[in-house]
């Protein structure tokens, strides 16, 4: 489906992840990060460009995978993203749900 | 003389071991299976054995009865693999050289990963069922119990069976009830994921048989550590749950073997193609069942499926042809939801759980997504099934490998 944000048409799922990250820009990204109630610092894009990397390299995401990235720790990611954090987290970068949870 | 080495001799290597021995020519092929244990178990029994309704003795058998005539059983511990020299290391100081290897290693419970998960507490009050020990614990501590609270645990996924702790959770549910004190026990049931399961429908019908069972759910749990002391779990969030009785499923990971031959993810699963089964990084190497990173439920339905595409893709691959097999993802599972009746669902990579008729299209006899005795009896008559089919790599009647989209409905 099609959603609006910041005048700019997107694509997304019910859930709300985007399904073309061509569209994601960082505005965007602070936009879905508000509809989250998080403001976005520094240190939240370190974590944001990181799991945009590992999605570009093809690499699946887990919580456990990024409390091992040395970007950050699992209690900082959790500080970051307060609520299901890399749900929240992947959706704020414009990228697919992970497939970590079959 | 050509060599075929299989490792690990549970589900799906025994699997392997029956189709490919119907199936290679002997006169040039060699099968050899390795395993350092002498016990196979059918562990869907686990979920039973808690709750008295399945004898140890039902769900164990000797893994020998199981390899046929014809293929070599190599029963001492595997050291490492060498996928560069084609060579397995054994504990004896053997080495096996291959021209195919099957890994078929499983996965483990690692509840060493979560701080104070076996600390004062295991097997006190803090439980598993995924293993005979733990189940066997778990079924004496139930015998005496007075009540109090229990809780119901996933750690993270990927886990074996991801329906398994759900119907655990029924299960015991029906459990106190019969014995007459279900008021005296409070259920929750605590995952990491969003909701009850993975996928959309079947996570709506299942929350509704939560609700209706007065269990209450507690989900998007990322637990830091188990308080032994407190007796709490605690999450990274700063969320916290209280317990007299904790079941938990521990972190699941492959195998160590595949960690000291470098040849697994941080989980120790093995990169392994979703659609061949044939090792991302080596050619001659096939992986089957848990041991693999494929994107669908570690089950013991899937490695059934699998075996079939596999052994086709094996064959294929000792022509030197193209490997014309694909597998789908194909699963299927039946969820007990206590009061003698259970659930079935049936799914692929790209499909979900839906409501329908399982195996016959518009006939059934079995329902998928909905409660029934019949299903019941099915999971039940499994047991039979896996003992005298499955691991004897008997086709089972109407079941295919791929999954089959007629009578399900996906509107």
């Amino acid at each position: 489906m099609d959603k609006v944000i910041v005048g700019k048409t997107i694509s997304v799922t019910e859930e709300g992840f985007m399904t073309d990250f061509s569209q994601w820009d960082k505005g965007i990204g602070d936009a879905i990060a508000a509809e989250n109630c998080i403001v976005l610092t520094p240190r939240h894009w370190e974590v944001l460009d990181y799991i945009q990397t590992e999605y570009k390299n093809e690499v699946p995401l887990s919580i456990r995978k990024i409390g091992k990235s040395g970007i950050v720790d699992i209690k900082e990611f959790y500080q970051l993203f307060p609520v299901a954090p890399l749900k929240t987290a992947t959706k704020i970068a414009g990228i697919p749900k992970p497939v970590s949870c079959i | 003389m050509k060599r075929i080495v299989i490792l690990g001799a549970g589900t799906g290597g025994t699997m392997m071991a029956q189709h490919l021995n119907k199936e290679v020519d002997k006169k040039t092929w060699s099968i050899s299976i390795v395993d350092d244990r002498k016990d196979h178990y059918y562990q869907p029994g686990f979920l039973f054995l808690p709750f008295d309704q399945y004898k140890p003795e039902d769900i164990v058998k000797p893994i020998k009865d199981f390899i046929p005539k014809g293929v070599d059983f190599i029963n001492v511990g595997i050291e490492k693999i060498l996928p560069e020299e084609h060579q397995v290391v054994l504990a004896n100081g053997n080495t096996l050289i291959y021209d195919i290897l099957i890994i078929a290693t499983g996965s483990e419970i690692a509840p060493e990963e979560t701080e104070g998960m076996k600390g004062t507490e295991w097997e006190k009050s803090v439980f598993t069922f995924y293993t005979f020990e733990g189940a066997k614990a778990l079924r004496d501590k139930l015998k005496n119990w007075e009540g109090g609270k229990l809780v119901v645990h996933i750690t993270e996924m990927p886990i074996k069976c991801p329906v398994a702790p759900l119907e655990f959770a029924f299960l015991a549910d029906s459990f106190f009830k019969d014995k007459g004190m279900r008021d005296k026990v409070d259920i929750t049931y605590v995952t990491p994921l969003s909701g009850a399961f993975t996928k959309p429908k079947a996570t709506a019908a299942l929350e509704y048989l939560l609700k209706e069972k007065n269990i209450t759910i507690e989900s998007d749990f990322a637990i830091e550590s188990v308080d032994n002391e407190s007796k709490t779990i605690n999450d990274y969030g700063g969320k916290t749950v209280p317990f007299d009785i904790l079941v938990t499923v521990p972190t699941n990971k492959g195998s160590e073997l595949i960690e000291l031959s470098g040849m697994g993810d941080e989980l120790n699963f093995i990169p392994t193609d979703k659609a061949t089964l044939q090792s991302k990084k080596y050619p001659d190497v096939f992986v089957i069942g848990d041991a693999t990173n494929v994107p669908t439920s570690k089950a013991g339905s899937v490695v059934h499926f699998e075996a079939e595409i596999l052994t086709e893709n094996i064959l294929s691959y000792i022509k030197g042809q193209k490997m014309e097999e694909e597998f789908d993802g194909h699963a299927n599972c039946f969820i007990e939801t206590g009061g003698g009746k259970a659930l079935l669902i049936d799914f692929n990579y790209d499909h979900e759980p839906v409501t329908g008729t399982f195996p016959i299209a518009g006939i059934g006899p079995l329902r998928l997504l909905k409660e029934s005795r019949f299903n019941h009896w099915g999971k039940l008559a499994f047991k039979w099934v896996y003992w005298n089919m499955l691991l004897k790599a008997r086709p089972i009647p109407f079941v295919s490998a791929k999954m089959n989209v007629a009578g399900k409905n996906y509107n």
